[in-house]
């Protein structure tokens, strides 16, 4: 997905050369008694550009939405959101940006229609504007029907699209979103993929999405960052990151179980091995995807039988894997303490 | 962007509307402040009646004297009520929320108030209803009983701030819900049940003379069973603006820690 500069024809986006880019240098945030959340972290989102930031639990991804919303002042470094300090010039980064955080904080007892009204009134739009834009909003996340519903009784996707509604409202040149599939069936997340994609290539909004799902980052950012333990270890186009990587695996499992060894054996000529599930084996091919025409001849030329035979693209995790010598999603379990501490430390 | 910062005012009037449709759709949250009083009220006035034989009791029937004492209790209720709402809202991250918009503070704790009021209002109009009902003759007239609702409006407010503070500090229910007993026993450690020159006990007229809910209920009985007592009023505004102005201060000093945003 390519970046987007220039503004729509609708008129709702920014004006064209406006600055809705974010930029942080060398971004920290300190808990007291905790480790470094965030630990000099430098940012370049370019306007338009859907930026995925991928970590684990804990990584410190929310901790740098919350500076870079204001919410949370960093402890060194700097940062500019759509042209404005974040830290001389709260006010006017709140007034460019839209912001989705980790739980949709919504009022139980008020209806979907009456947070629109609110929200709008607290950003100073008219009246009338404010019920154009609601209702503008609501049916494009797919709520108009259950508007006067009271938020209580909706869905988790319905409150995550509310959540989105709502971020928007004030039409922001930037759009934080923390996290915003969390949770969600596979068909919720694919409409908020949608509405997101649209907003950066119709309305050239600048969005920072969070997320630890490889998939959602994989498929709707224009760039990656991967952050762990409060350090940036990678960043660049999903492609690029896993060219980088390089080579693919192969992954297979034997018809008889007992020919595991043998079947490592012969896949140990073509790479080196890697993790796999009990029963099968794996390797990374030396040579890339070239290779597996010779992996299959040579199984066959030992006379192995396969269940399964699997060839692997590199992905994101392997590229996780490469920068930090984890799996995401293991890590993600193993920071799961250190992330508890930090959304402690961050105001609720 | 069509968004402009919206004035001080408008922020109020949103915040406002927010609080009375909470307020208005718990009825958890209204039918406990008007029921519970009352029905005090009820065994106070049955089980306390012989009180008004004492030499220099001050009214002539034990329901006109403890009239007073619902308006108390209800304002005790609005601390939790007032309370709870900021707590929750923080703890829900809808404090947040409100923070990335233009919002200014004092637009959130006034609005937070409205809700307060709100039930403020409605049980003032009941209390007095079941007083009338009950035979009470209100000695300041007309005029005196929209005094009486004035007063217990700005009780209602200086003990709605009390939880507002408690709640942006802590940012916890329980810890609100944790006031509402000792208010409690300020209340029974008052003038409530007993005018204070009546009360036998030399440490509990020393402490009813030291606690200032004594003046608050002196101050709303005066205007049903005296008249106008301009000093009785005095030193019930007096000691509700004093207590509603700390509370609003401490308020704003815990807000301002809360609201950390640069």
């Amino acid at each position: 997905m390519a970046a987007h500069t220039e503004s729509p024809a609708n008129g709702s986006a920014p004006a064209r050369g406006a600055d809705n880019g974010i930029e942080a240098e060398g971004l920290v945030r300190e808990f007291k008694k905790g480790p470094r959340a965030v630990d000099g972290i430098d940012l370049r989102v370019s306007p338009g550009e859907i930026y995925g930031f991928l970590g684990p639990n804990g990584a410190g991804k929310s901790t740098t939405v919350h500076m870079l919303t204001t919410l949370l002042p960093p402890t060194a470094g700097t940062a500019r959101v759509a042209g404005h300090d974040i830290l001389r010039d709260g006010p006017a980064v709140r007034d460019a940006i839209g912001v989705a955080l980790q739980d949709a904080a919504l009022d139980q007892l008020l209806t979907g229609r009456e947070h629109m009204r609110l929200q709008a009134g607290l950003h100073g739009i008219r009246s009338d504007e404010a019920r154009r834009r609601g209702d503008e909003l609501l049916g494009r996340v797919g709520l108009a029907d259950a508007a006067d519903r009271r938020v209580g009784g909706y869905s988790g996707g319905m409150k995550r699209r509310l959540d989105l509604a709502l971020a928007l409202v004030h039409r922001p040149i930037v759009l934080f979103l923390d996290e915003p599939t969390t949770g969600l069936d596979i068909q919720s997340r694919h409409a908020l993929w949608d509405e997101v994609a649209r907003l950066s290539r119709d309305d050239g909004v600048t969005v920072f999405l969070t997320t630890q799902y490889l998939e959602e980052a994989d498929s709707l950012a224009d760039r990656v960052g991967i952050i762990d333990r409060g350090k940036l270890v990678a960043e660049g186009t999903p492609a690029r990151l896993k060219a980088e990587i390089g080579r693919p695996s192969v992954e297979a499992v034997p018809a008889d179980a007992g020919e595991v060894e043998r079947l490592e054996a012969v896949l140990a000529r073509f790479g080196d091995p890697l993790p796999t599930a009990r029963g099968a084996a794996a390797v990374r091919l030396a040579d890339g995807t070239e290779e597996l025409a010779e992996v299959v001849r040579g199984l066959d030329a030992e006379g192995l039988r396969m269940a399964d035979l699997k060839l692997h693209a590199p992905s994101l995790d392997d590229v996780f894997l490469a920068k930090t010598g984890r799996s995401l999603e293991g890590a993600g379990e193993q920071e799961q303490e250190t992330g508890e501490h930090a959304r402690e430390a961050v105001p609720a | 962007m069509s968004a402009t910062t919206a004035a001080l005012p408008t922020q109020i009037r949103f915040l406002a509307w927010r609080s009375l449709l909470r307020t208005a759709r718990q009825p958890i949250v209204i039918v406990p402040p008007l029921v519970f009083p009352l029905f005090l009220l009820a065994i106070n006035a049955s089980g306390l009646d012989a009180a008004t034989a004492l030499p220099g009791f001050p009214a002539e029937t034990y329901v006109a004297f403890a009239l007073a004492f619902p308006f108390m209790q209800g304002s005790i209720f609005a601390t939790n009520t007032a309370g709870t709402n900021v707590a929750q809202d923080i703890g829900t991250g809808f404090f947040n929320r409100l923070a990335l918009t233009p919002m200014e503070g004092p637009s959130l704790l006034v609005g937070q108030l409205s809700g307060v009021l709100l039930i403020g209002t409605v049980q003032a109009i009941a209390f007095l209803g079941a007083g009338l009902a009950a035979g009470v003759e209100i000695q300041s007239g007309i005029a005196g009983a929209l005094v009486l609702f004035a007063l217990s409006l700005v009780i209602c407010a200086a003990f709605g701030t009390i939880g507002l503070l408690v709640g942006l500090r802590t940012g916890s229910g329980e810890a609100v819900q944790g006031l509402f007993p000792l208010m409690f026993i300020l209340l029974f450690l008052s003038s409530a049940a007993l005018p204070r020159d009546l009360i036998a006990q030399d440490w509990f007229a020393t402490v009813a003379t030291i606690n200032p809910v004594s003046y608050l209920i002196e101050g709303l009985r005066s205007l049903i069973i005296v008249g106008w007592d301009a000093e009785a009023l005095a030193l019930g505004f007096g000691v509700a603006i004093a207590i509603f102005a700390v509370s609003l201060v401490g308020s704003t000093i815990a807000l301002r820690g809360r609201l950390v945003r640069t």
